[in-house]
């Protein structure tokens, strides 16, 4: 007899848990559209900007919106200056370059945070209630909700600032052709900046709702890994992509882990997405919603 | 490699190929060779030797890295998994079949090559960063099965002792022991790889390299290539696994892990893409790092900080100090500790002129 309350619970808690990594994959989608530059280190982006607002509010006392600020403003900071010091001097290298600096830049993050503000878990408390809504069979925890409504605010934020607004099409241009960019006197370097304070803002958002949720430590890196199957299954460069490739993550591994789990012993949610993205690499390399490459000598 | 030249005169390819540029050039490998076999072993202790064997367990990971990433250009973060492939084949033949090492040790090998050239298998439609995502889930898949599959993983966290390796009757157990085993792999895996670059294997391996469709144009055989640039590749990490596994007397998945991939694209980029003396190098940067670090925070680190903040300090500094590494070797010096190496050496080659 199937279960269908059980099925539906899964789905619910799938599409939510998809949707807050649909909002850490935008950042990863950012980035690449508009800068080509891979970045392995986005996991560790949302845990810096977790650790930033944890310890604002833990250690100094700081008021919610105020920590939420340094937060933000910490993380675009840093999305400037990285482009600045590291990733400036990578445009045009081959790709296992920028691949590389990210992971260095990855293990740095990881190394940097817990030295500086400790090891142990922080708790990211937030003015929201903690018991799950009930509806019907569902079981709905409110971070989950807050955290899919912020990454459906941005996907909608960010489709219109590249359909409308005049920066988002300079960096459209920039991302299609650099040299044709410049040529038509748009700053490349600057666009590049901008990209990667972007992804900061997404990852300072992500950090704290998906610091809530696990608390923050180094493990909240981990999340990032998820980041992969995402952008793989939606296209590297497509926003609403990071959307429906969340939704499928989401769903997927929920759904591996409610019904193959108890035959195999556990850890199918971490093991179905990657697999899922196989096939996707075998049958559509460039995602669903992804620009085919066409290569020239 | 270390002597000096009075000028490059070479008329024909033979010569340019050639794994003995000079005369010289024999004796300085002979040196090299006496100051490791016999000079090392007798001067230096156990601990120095235990640092030693680590190395070597790693260079021969690092060249067969370098077979891929460096000459080939095919990226993979699945290095780790391979090894534990190889390591818990190893273990299993060793254990279940009392398989001596030089049956497990080729068969632990093969079969990293099999699972390496079926990761590699997407390699033929996808390249570049969708390929090394691909590795990445051939890493995690991996790990994965081998941990709940407790066929392979025997049970008890993932880990099956195996008995030490014997030859001729004698049993390799102390560390003196073990870093002559592991150097006859160090001296076969070099000479392996610097022979196979020479080969037509190795020169379409560069030609796909450099770029893929004029080699495809020119008539080299690219799914095949790639492939076989996996499987090569995959079985020196095979070996690393079981080397690695027969030194420490046990296969452990944990040995094996992402981290570990990544370490050894570590030792590529600081020691040089595409070079047989940058992956040499490359090893010994990376295994000696933590263990230099740790010696200098123990001896300085307590005039600046309490013995409890040092606990915290010292794995996170590692880290810090591994990323900022990678990072300024590929903005500064993309060539790595070879290029170093080949500046001092033009530098003293006309020494003391300028030019």
């Amino acid at each position: 007899m199937f279960d269908w309350q059980f099925a539906a619970l899964l789905l619910s808690n799938g599409i939510l848990i998809g949707l807050m990594y649909s909002l850490i994959a935008l950042g990863f989608v950012l980035v690449y559209k508009a800068t080509d530059a891979i970045n392995f280190a986005q996991g560790e982006f949302v845990m810096i900007a977790g650790f930033v607002v944890a310890v604002a509010i833990t250690a100094y006392g700081a008021p919610l919106w105020l920590a939420v600020l340094v937060g933000l403003a910490g993380m675009i900071g840093f999305g400037f200056g990285l482009e600045r010091v590291m990733l400036r001097k990578l445009i045009g290298r081959p790709v296992i370059a920028v691949v590389m600096a990210t992971i260095g830049l990855a293990a740095i993050l990881r190394g940097f945070g817990p030295m500086v503000w400790g090891a142990g878990t922080k708790s990211l408390a937030l003015p929201i209630p903690e018991e799950p809504i009930i509806l019907g069979p569902l079981f709905i925890p409110p971070i989950q909700l807050l955290g899919a409504a912020v990454s459906l605010l941005f996907l909608a934020a960010f489709s219109w600032f590249f359909l409308r607004s005049r920066r988002g099409i300079a960096m459209r241009a920039v991302a299609d052709n650099q040299q044709v960019a410049m040529a038509m006197g748009i700053d490349v370097e600057r666009y590049f900046g901008l990209a990667w304070a972007m992804t900061g803002i997404v990852s300072a958002l992500g950090g704290i709702v998906w610091g809530n949720l696990l608390g923050v430590d180094v493990q909240l890196s981990l999340v990032g890994l998820k980041v992969f199957p995402v952008v793989i299954l939606g296209g590297l460069d497509s926003i609403p992509g990071a959307i429906v490739g969340g939704l499928i993550v989401g769903i997927v591994e929920n759904m591996a882990a409610g019904y193959i789990d108890p035959y195999v012993g556990g850890g199918t949610k971490d093991f179905a997405p990657y697999v899922l993205m196989i096939i996707a690499l075998m049958v559509r390399p460039y995602g669903i919603f992804g620009k085919a490459i066409i290569e020239r000598i | 490699m270390i002597h000096r030249e009075s000028g490059l005169l070479k008329t024909s390819y033979q010569a340019d190929m050639a794994l003995y540029p000079l005369p010289i050039a024999r004796w300085a490998v002979a040196a090299i060779a006496a100051l490791a076999f016999l000079v090392v072993p007798l001067l230096l202790s156990d601990y120095y030797l235990s640092i030693l064997n680590l190395v070597s367990v790693a260079i021969v990971g690092a060249l067969g890295l370098n077979i891929l990433v460096g000459y080939t250009g095919q990226v993979s973060i699945g290095h780790g998994a391979f090894m534990s492939v190889g390591a818990y084949t190893a273990a299993n033949l060793a254990t279940r079949l009392d398989a001596p090492f030089w049956i497990s040790l080729p068969i632990g090998g093969l079969m990293a090559a099999a699972v390496g050239a079926v990761v590699g298998i997407p390699s033929l439609r996808i390249k570049g960063l969708y390929l090394a995502i691909a590795t990445l889930a051939g890493q995690l898949i991996i790990e994965w099965t081998i941990n709940h599959v407790t066929w392979i993983s025997g049970g008890v966290q993932a880990s099956i002792e195996v008995p030490r390796p014997r030859l001729f009757g004698m049993v390799i157990s102390t560390q003196r022991q073990m870093y002559f085993f592991l150097l006859v792999f160090v001296v076969l895996a070099i000479v392996g790889v610097m022979n196979l670059m020479r080969t037509r294997v190795g020169r379409a391996f560069i030609a796909i390299r450099d770029q893929d469709i004029a080699a495809e144009i020119i008539g080299i055989n690219i799914f095949r290539y790639k492939l076989l640039a996996f499987a090569i590749s995959s079985f020196y990490a095979g070996v690393t696994g079981v080397l690695y596994t027969y030194y420490l007397g046990i296969a452990n998945y944990e040995q094996f892990q992402i981290t570990t991939s990544i370490d050894y694209l570590a030792m590529i980029i600081i020691g040089g893409l595409g070079s047989v003396l940058g992956s040499v190098l490359g090893a010994i940067f990376v295994t000696m790092l933590p263990i230099f670090l740790r010696i200098t925070m123990e001896t300085f680190g307590g005039l600046f900080f309490s013995s409890g903040a040092m606990l915290n300090i010292i794995p996170n500094l590692r880290l810090i100090v591994f990323g900022l590494l990678i990072i300024v070797f590929l903005v500064v010096e993309p060539e790595g500790l070879n290029r170093l190496w080949r500046n001092i050496r033009s530098y003293f080659r006309v020494w003391p002129f300028a030019y």
